[in-house]
């Protein structure tokens, strides 16, 4: 496999959209990173477009249709909330084997006021479980995650809350965050409830948004990237849930993640210690809990002390192994298809200083990870380093 | 005959293909040789060994142990909230999901511990009608009597 380079990387702020469409907000980002690598949507060569909502209506083909109908290979990915990650791990294994020199990775998501995701299928609603059996929403889902970590661990309510709090704090310097208030532990813990232990301010919003990143060769770097320095993709993992006792029932968000993560740092050839920014998957903030250990940021059951050791926290508020500096989900926003291209332009913009996160750089950034969970389930970790 | 009764039949249905109403209601589920337990009666093969002819029907326990919960404020239109849902153990070794009755909402987020490994027992009920006037019959969890 050849080394793969992000040489441009574009986003719009994650927000509502309701006058534009999905191949509109995927073609603005589109534009962005082709501009930001110095390129034109003729040097593409391969586009992989990752969105969820729409999956059966050829948004590749309907962006492309707005920016430039080159007549390259298009593909469109769905993979839960995993889905922009997916697509950039098919632009990236498409460059990385050698079959092409320039490709690009869109994600993007128009989901209005899209509610609870989850529980409700299709049919005779007299069948339909939600509600008799239990509830299988999301925000219960990775609220029992939660509560199974509590169970464990003896994890406090307030644990939890700090996250969304250092989740809104950071997304104050963040320009391109759907939500840019602070909230204090009271504020997070009085909101009201929607699955306990998450209270909304613990639940990620829905939203728009679109994020795109150009990906290349080592050959056309060194064409195109006039001296810059550009991070290159160290790892880009892969994974589904494998076999375990609950998981059909109770979807584990942890071994999945687990895997990804053991493998993402054999193939990058580094640890948690040396990665200096992670942007993890924090759909509710009982998932970014789990996920400090999952992700190695802490030993099993030390995710509850990392918190109260301002764990997780930027560097520049007194904090350590910086989570989420963007805001994260909980803040920045989550338009299921953008969110793992989005995740991956924040760690670039760290290790190349980029002026988009000026206002909150993580000094001297040298590695950084995205993950990202689909729930049903399917796990992505791309390490970027420079 | 039978096709004439299959069309007139108005018995009560289950609302999960796992709960089986006769002699008396229950849960079944498939399990593997290899150990896996599965509540989907119809797998083409087991998902942890990948066999596929070693899945055998099993009789499951009306008693279980809590796993986890939640406790659900906001679900969707016509559903009554707040309610306790749970993730329930078998001894058999395969978890159900299913609504807690009679443990108070406010009082399980007060202590959750005490929720954890709360023992409890089926019970049955009839939970809606169908477009085709069946009884649609669903199953949850409540403290164990004994």
């Amino acid at each position: 496999m050849r080394n793969v380079y992000v040489l441009g990387t574009g986003m719009i702020k994650f927000g509502r959209y309701p006058e534009k469409t999905v191949p509109q907000l995927g073609g603005e980002a589109a534009i962005i990173a082709i501009r930001d690598a110095g390129i034109t949507i003729k040097d593409v060569q391969m586009f992989a477009c990752g969105n969820l909502q729409q999956s059966n209506a050829m948004v590749a083909q309907r962006i492309l249709q707005q920016i430039g109908q080159t007549g390259i290979p298009a593909i469109n990915v769905s993979n839960a909330c995993a889905t922009g990650s997916t697509a950039f791990r098919e632009a990236y294994m498409s460059v990385a084997s050698g079959m092409y020199d320039v490709a690009m990775a869109v994600g993007v998501e128009q989901m209005g006021k899209a509610g609870l995701l989850g529980g409700m299928g299709g049919g005779d609603p007299a069948y339909a479980t939600e509600g008799k059996l239990g509830s299988g929403t999301m925000p219960v889902v990775f609220g029992q995650a939660g509560l199974e970590h509590m169970r464990k661990y003896g994890t406090k309510l307030e644990h939890f809350a700090k996250i969304s709090v250092k989740s809104h704090k950071h997304a104050t310097k963040n320009p391109f965050s759907q939500y840019r208030n602070e909230v204090s532990l009271e504020d997070v813990m009085n909101a009201r409830m929607i699955a306990f232990p998450n209270t909304l301010y613990m639940c990620c919003p829905t939203g728009d948004g679109a994020a795109a990143a150009i990906l290349v060769s080592e050959d056309k770097l060194k064409q195109f990237a006039g001296g810059r320095k550009r991070p290159r993709v160290a790892a880009s993992v892969l994974t589904s849930d494998p076999w375990t006792e609950r998981d059909l029932t109770f979807q584990d968000v942890s071994t999945l993640t687990r895997r990804a993560s053991k493998e993402a740092y054999e193939r990058a050839g580094i640890g948690p210690k040396d990665i200096a920014l992670t942007e993890l998957h924090d759909c509710f903030a009982t998932a970014e809990l789990v996920h400090y250990e999952n992700l190695g940021l802490c030993g099993d059951g030390e995710a509850g002390k990392f918190i109260d050791t301002k764990g997780g926290v930027h560097p520049s508020l007194g904090g350590h192994d910086p989570v989420n500096v963007s805001g994260g989900l909980l803040s920045k926003g989550h338009p299921l298809g953008a969110t793992g291209v989005a995740n991956i332009c924040e760690v670039v913009w760290h290790l190349t200083q980029d002026d988009r996160a000026k206002e909150r750089q993580v000094p001297n950034a040298k590695a950084g990870q995205a993950h990202v969970i689909g729930l049903g389930s399917a796990c992505t970790i791309n390490v970027l380093t420079i | 005959m039978a096709e004439q009764a299959q069309a007139t039949d108005t018995g009560p249905r289950p609302i999960v293909p796992w709960l089986k109403l006769e002699p008396k209601p229950h849960l079944e589920g498939l399990k593997c040789a290899c150990g896996a337990m599965y509540l989907d009666p119809k797998r083409v093969a087991c998902s942890k060994c990948g066999e596929t002819d070693k899945l055998k029907p099993v009789a499951l326990s009306d008693k279980g142990k809590v796993y986890v919960f939640s406790v659900v404020y906001q679900s969707y239109p016509g559903i009554k909230t707040p309610f306790v849902t749970a993730i329930v153990d078998l001894p058999e070794g395969v978890s159900v999901r299913a609504t807690l009755a009679d443990v108070d909402p406010e009082q399980a987020q007060k202590e959750p511990n005490k929720v954890f490994n709360m023992p409890v027992e089926l019970v049955t009920g009839v939970a809606a009608k169908d477009r085709e006037g069946h009884d649609v019959v669903a199953y949850s969890y409540r403290p164990s009597k004994n």
